[in-house]
């Protein structure tokens, strides 16, 4: 009785085609939305393409019943601040979501004030809490290197790493880490933190942008808020692009656009005083040469000039 | 004495893969979950200790049940319960809530009469655990 009641175990599948799976799974539609959406990053999208491809095969060999552990899916994007690490984090999240590793696909981004605390017996709760929130999806911690600082040795950074480690290791199921920040000061945090270096299978980098991709940003920028350059104004953010590299505080894709919201208030002002009449719609879209030429990178230039002639 | 009170308490223990599906229904329907322990069986005994804080904005169960294996490793004697509290206007109470934990023994309750005026009794129900003081009932 007990015998042909008992269901028969699944079968495994004999064969899988990868390439409906590689649609079915939606994974196409991240990556085909990555190329769209996201300007240059070539190798980055290059490793997110070999990624997507090891862990759909993972997934296939899962449902032969070839590979029972979870792969270790925890990453560290490093690269110059503004070049998309949390933008492809978000991706990210979404790509695993769908392939089915994670099971929400949130992404909880945090640095190192969200994770330490103030007082001894602090950070165990604090780290746990956001930890907690993070599971079924991907914790983004940006600028990990803070979380260690040597040259305090009762900094309870240490504390927070111990714990990120530990859930790192038994909860791979639960979530993925991906840890961010500048190439040079990650490499030494590893460095200092051996067991981050083992626990983390994708070292993703991003480059700067050249300055060719920061003006085809700037434009994709306006142009989801329905805002165009005029001919000067193009010439104009090309020769602000240049200059603006080469100051202090450079953030690549952040910084151009901040200097599109200050365009924008520019812009506005200017209409504020010199309209007479109604203004059509693309007077109050059009950006013009001297909403981009205000900026104070361009008189930088000029005082330096000034100074030292 | 099996003590049977919140859901499913007169089902076999939930196994842990049984109680993370239950714990995901209630986060999917914006309950805030919780662990609430005690050593006090009494079925009136309606406030538990509780284990950490509610959990508003976790989207996962499994937050929940990181804590739970904590908690048991603290209080795995004593009974411990989940709890799913709906915060929306007009409900703002409790939904949910089932037993996680147990301890390996359960002795049960005694009935006590007191005999009052007139020929009336009272009638008590206490448990034998709770012979012992409070932190020493269980183990």
């Amino acid at each position: 009785m007990s015998a042909t009641a008992e269901a028969p175990a699944p079968e495994a599948p004999a064969a899988i085609d990868l390439r409906s799976e590689f649609e079915s799974s939606g994974v196409k539609d991240v990556l085909e939305e990555l190329d769209r959406d996201l300007i240059g990053l070539a190798p980055v999208k290059k490793r997110i393409r070999e990624t997507a491809a090891l862990l759909l095969v993972e997934r296939a060999r899962r449902s032969m019943g070839l590979a029972h552990e979870t792969p270790t899916l925890h990453m560290s994007f490093t690269g110059n601040p503004g070049t998309g690490k949390t933008t492809v984090a978000l991706r990210m999240a979404d790509l695993l979501h769908r392939l089915g590793y994670i099971r929400k696909g949130h992404l909880v981004s945090v640095t190192r004030d969200d994770l330490v605390g103030q007082y001894i017996g602090h950070t165990a709760p604090k780290t746990k809490e956001i930890l907690k929130k993070a599971m079924g999806g991907v914790l983004f911690i940006d600028e990990a290197y803070y979380l260690y600082r040597p040259e305090n040795e009762r900094d309870y950074g240490q504390e927070a790493i111990e714990i990120l480690l530990q859930v790192m290791e038994n909860q791979r199921d639960d979530l993925v880490v991906i840890l961010a920040g500048y190439a040079s000061r990650m490499d030494r945090f590893f460095e200092s933190n051996p067991g981050f270096r083992s626990r983390i299978a994708h070292h993703i980098d991003f480059p700067d942008y050249s300055d060719g991709e920061l003006l085809e940003i700037a434009l994709k920028m306006l142009d989801q808020q329905n805002y165009r350059l005029d001919e000067a104004a193009a010439a104009a953010m090309v020769d602000y692009i240049a200059r603006r590299r080469e100051q202090p505080h450079f953030a690549n894709a952040r910084s151009i656009r901040n200097a599109l919201d200050r365009a924008r208030l520019r812009q506005a002002n200017r209409l504020f005083e010199t309209s007479k009449g109604p203004l059509d719609a693309g007077a109050l879209s059009t950006i013009c040469a001297e909403d981009i030429t205000a900026s104070r990178v361009f008189a930088m230039r000029s005082q330096e000039k000034e100074t030292n002639p | 004495m099996r003590i049977t009170q919140g859901t499913f308490s007169f089902l076999p223990d939930l196994t842990d893969e049984q109680i993370h599906a239950q714990v995901q229904y209630a986060i999917d329907n914006e309950w805030a979950v919780s662990l609430e322990f005690t050593d006090d069986p009494h079925p009136r005994n309606t406030y538990w200790d509780m284990w950490g804080h509610p959990m508003f904005d976790n989207p996962d169960a499994a937050a929940l049940m990181m804590e739970l294996r904590d908690c048991r490793k603290v209080y795995g004697d004593r009974y411990i319960r989940v709890v799913a509290f709906d915060a929306s206007h007009g409900w703002e109470s409790v939904k949910l809530s089932f037993i996680v934990n147990r301890p390996a023994d359960e002795p049960g309750y005694r009935l006590e009469r007191q005999e009052t005026a007139s020929r009336t009794i009272r009638y008590t129900t206490k448990p034998y655990a709770a012979d012992r003081p409070a932190g020493t009932r269980y183990g």
